[in-house]
């Protein structure tokens, strides 16, 4: 079987688990989710209390096989049901409004530092023991800040005391969404501040694990034989020795890109930026469990469709992967 | 007689250990130690900060002088907006978050032990779903599935925050160590106690996990480093017992004051500051582990900076260790050496 087709089985697999999951956790976990939700929103018509029941399981209409059925029938439609804070708006509206704004937040964001740590982290490891390699340290400082809090002293210091960028929002008041160069434009410029903060904060894990592989790679018969035949530096680091440490650090990508978009998304609340994260904010604040659930399904699919985009560069770039069969 | 063979093989029991340990703290790389110093530091003040917080932490002054005092010698770090003392939640809420962090350290650790020997050691059926699990569990985001299940549950105490994190927290560790048992199982020594007629719990206990101590430290370090960060992350949003001190806790309450644009830094900046400072404590020993089981890795810094600066940078062969490496790594009973 070839090697992607083994990837789109295992993540479809990978997208089952985290549906199961999304469907027990409510009927699993202690406390009436349900009534609690009532409680909390008293304009709620009676047909809106059947159809929590209906999404949360609780009050148990029908057999929980059938729920089951009918819950993936509901996720394969995206019909996530109608949301209880903004009623009537269903979930997917609610998702369809915030989704392209994280997507291309984070998306662009995360491969920005992703080439950026990968570059720093060739240099790195090629000039080993050189100032690059000091300054790591530091950086493993940024790795270990909270992604919110980073957010925050940024926005202290850049928004509030400098005046250079804007203090939250995804674009700037009294513009109508479309797609003319007032809201486009302002919508870049609010997205500024935002953007270096996931920069700043993912950018030194992918440089010290690209340092690693590099330095690794470089210890290889082959970068031998390529400086022994007298080739040029800059084609012994970038053909040789990069484009092979290239790959486990584009595995580590496929890894690693659940965390950044988590502490992204995060993030997106102190900007106020009108996301994924605000949106999961507000359901948690509200108790509103449907939100929540579709939100993790939402942002899990993502990190599964990242995963395969990874790996379909891979086989692009790596001979051995198109030639592995089976194991 | 049958057992001692085995047993001369565990790199902890000989013997001639004595020797070498006094030298392990000269033999960690620099950036080990200075990790290994800053938590501590840390470990210090939370086993010792509580006796010594001057004031109780959610003690509201109701003293108008004392909301939001700017730091001075009676609050070291200024209070907050209803007069409590910064310093004094700080020191508990260091405690709380570092044992948030070292038990669900613990915990994962643990399982990532158990799941990872277990599938590889076990193999067939057993391996393939168990490694399945695991790979599937590595690529759900933990965040929002986090947020799920503390959402749902009532109390929202350290210890159900310590199992739901624990729960998500093994698969990163249970992959490495299933590889690195894979590795070992092969082995002579393995091979010759199984000859000899040990048990499979015994060969797992004594002959396997003592030769994957660096990888189960590393992913220790590591699943720490993941509980810091999702725990403040969770208190920052909200989930979390808000009417204890931890890290996470003094952060949300300070943003949802806004202390930040009200201009009361020494209230937000300190629990973040120390969050950080905790997380980088953390990866610099993460890093220094890394180094230690592969020393090409390593600085090149000390006597061998001047050979190095003869060198060129692409040397082929940049093994730095002037020195022969220690005893311990080039016996065959330490397969985890080298990667390769």
């Amino acid at each position: 079987m070839p090697f992607i087709v083994r990837r789109v089985i295992f993540y479809i697999v990978a997208a089952w688990v985290a549906l199961t999951i999304n469907f027990f956790i409510p009927r699993a976990m202690p406390g009436n989710a349900v009534e609690s939700i009532m409680a909390k929103f008293p304009n709620l018509q009676p047909s809106a209390y059947k159809a929590l029941q209906a999404m949360l399981g609780v009050g148990h209409p029908g057999s929980l096989w059938s729920q089951y059925w009918a819950y993936l029938a509901n996720v394969f439609h995206f019909n996530f049901g109608v949301d209880v804070t903004n009623y009537p708006a269903t979930v997917s509206t609610l998702l369809g409004q915030t989704i392209p704004w994280t997507v291309t937040l984070v998306g662009t964001a995360t491969v920005i530092a992703f080439a950026a740590g990968t570059v720093l982290g060739i240099l790195a490891g090629w000039r080993h023991g050189g100032w690059l390699d000091r300054v790591l340290p530091g950086l493993m400082f940024f790795q270990a800040v909270p992604y919110f809090f980073l957010a925050l002293i940024l926005l202290e210091l850049l928004a509030v005391r400098g005046h250079l960028l804007p203090l939250g929002q995804g674009y700037g008041g009294g513009l109508v969404p479309g797609w003319h160069w007032d809201f486009v434009g302002s919508a870049i410029y609010h997205s500024l501040l935002p953007a270096f903060t996931i920069v700043i904060a993912s950018v030194a894990g992918w440089m010290l694990q690209m340092r690693n592989v590099m330095i690794t790679t470089i210890g290889e018969d082959y970068m031998l034989a390529a400086q022994a035949k007298g080739l040029p530096s800059r084609r012994v680091v970038f053909s040789y020795a990069a484009r092979n440490a290239l790959l486990p650090q584009l595995q580590g990508f496929g890894l690693a890109v659940g965390f950044v978009v988590s502490g992204a998304i995060v993030m997106e609340i102190v900007f106020s930026y009108p996301g994924i994260g605000l949106l999961l904010l507000n359901a948690v604040t509200s108790n509103d469990f449907p939100l929540m659930q579709a939100i993790f399904l939402v942002i899990t699919f993502a990190v599964l469709l990242a995963n395969l985009v990874v790996d379909m560069i891979i086989v692009a770039i790596d001979p051995r992967a198109r030639a592995r069969e089976g194991a | 007689m049958a057992v001692a063979l085995p047993v001369s093989t565990d790199p902890t029991a000989a013997g001639e250990e004595r020797q070498p340990r006094r030298r392990m703290w000269q033999r960690l790389p620099t950036r080990a130690k200075v990790g290994a110093i800053m938590l501590g530091a840390f470990i210090l003040a939370a086993i010792i900060g509580p006796l010594l917080t001057p004031y109780d932490p959610s003690f509201q002054n109701a003293a108008p002088s004392l909301s939001l005092h700017p730091p001075d010698a009676a609050h070291l770090l200024g209070t907050t907006q209803s007069g409590q003392d910064v310093f004094s939640q700080l020191l508990v809420g260091i405690r709380l978050t570092l044992e948030l962090a070292l038990s669900v350290g613990v915990v994962a650790t643990a399982a990532s032990v158990v799941f990872g020997v277990a599938a590889a050691y076990l193999g067939g059926v057993w391996d393939e779903v168990l490694s399945l699990a695991t790979n599937v569990f590595l690529v759900i985001p933990a965040l929002p599935l986090l947020i799920i299940l503390l959402g749902y549950l009532p109390q929202k105490g350290q210890t159900a925050t310590v199992l739901v994190l624990s729960v998500l927290g093994w698969p990163w560790g249970a992959r490495l160590i299933r590889a690195q048992t894979l590795a070992i199982r092969s082995r002579d020594f393995v091979a010759a106690s199984r000859e000899t007629g040990e048990r499979t719990w015994r060969i797992l206990a004594f002959e396997i996990v003592p030769n994957e101590v660096s990888l189960i430290a590393a992913s220790f370090v590591n699943t720490a480093l993941y509980a810091i960060g999702a725990s403040v992350a969770l208190a920052f949003i909200g989930l979390a017992d808000l009417t204890s001190w931890s890290l996470g806790t003094m952060l949300y309450w300070a943003q949802s004051q806004q202390a930040l644009q009200i201009g009361a830094w020494w209230w937000f900046v300190p629990p973040g500051l120390a969050v950080a400072l905790m997380g980088t404590s953390l990866v610099l020993l993460n890093s220094g582990i890394d180094e230690l089981g592969n020393p090409r890795l390593r600085d090149a810094g000390g006597a061998t900076a001047a050979a190095w600066r003869r060198l060129r940078p692409t040397d082929p062969t940049p093994v730095l260790d002037a020195a022969p490496p220690p005893r311990r790594w080039r016996r065959g009973a330490q397969p985890g050496g080298e990667p390769r």
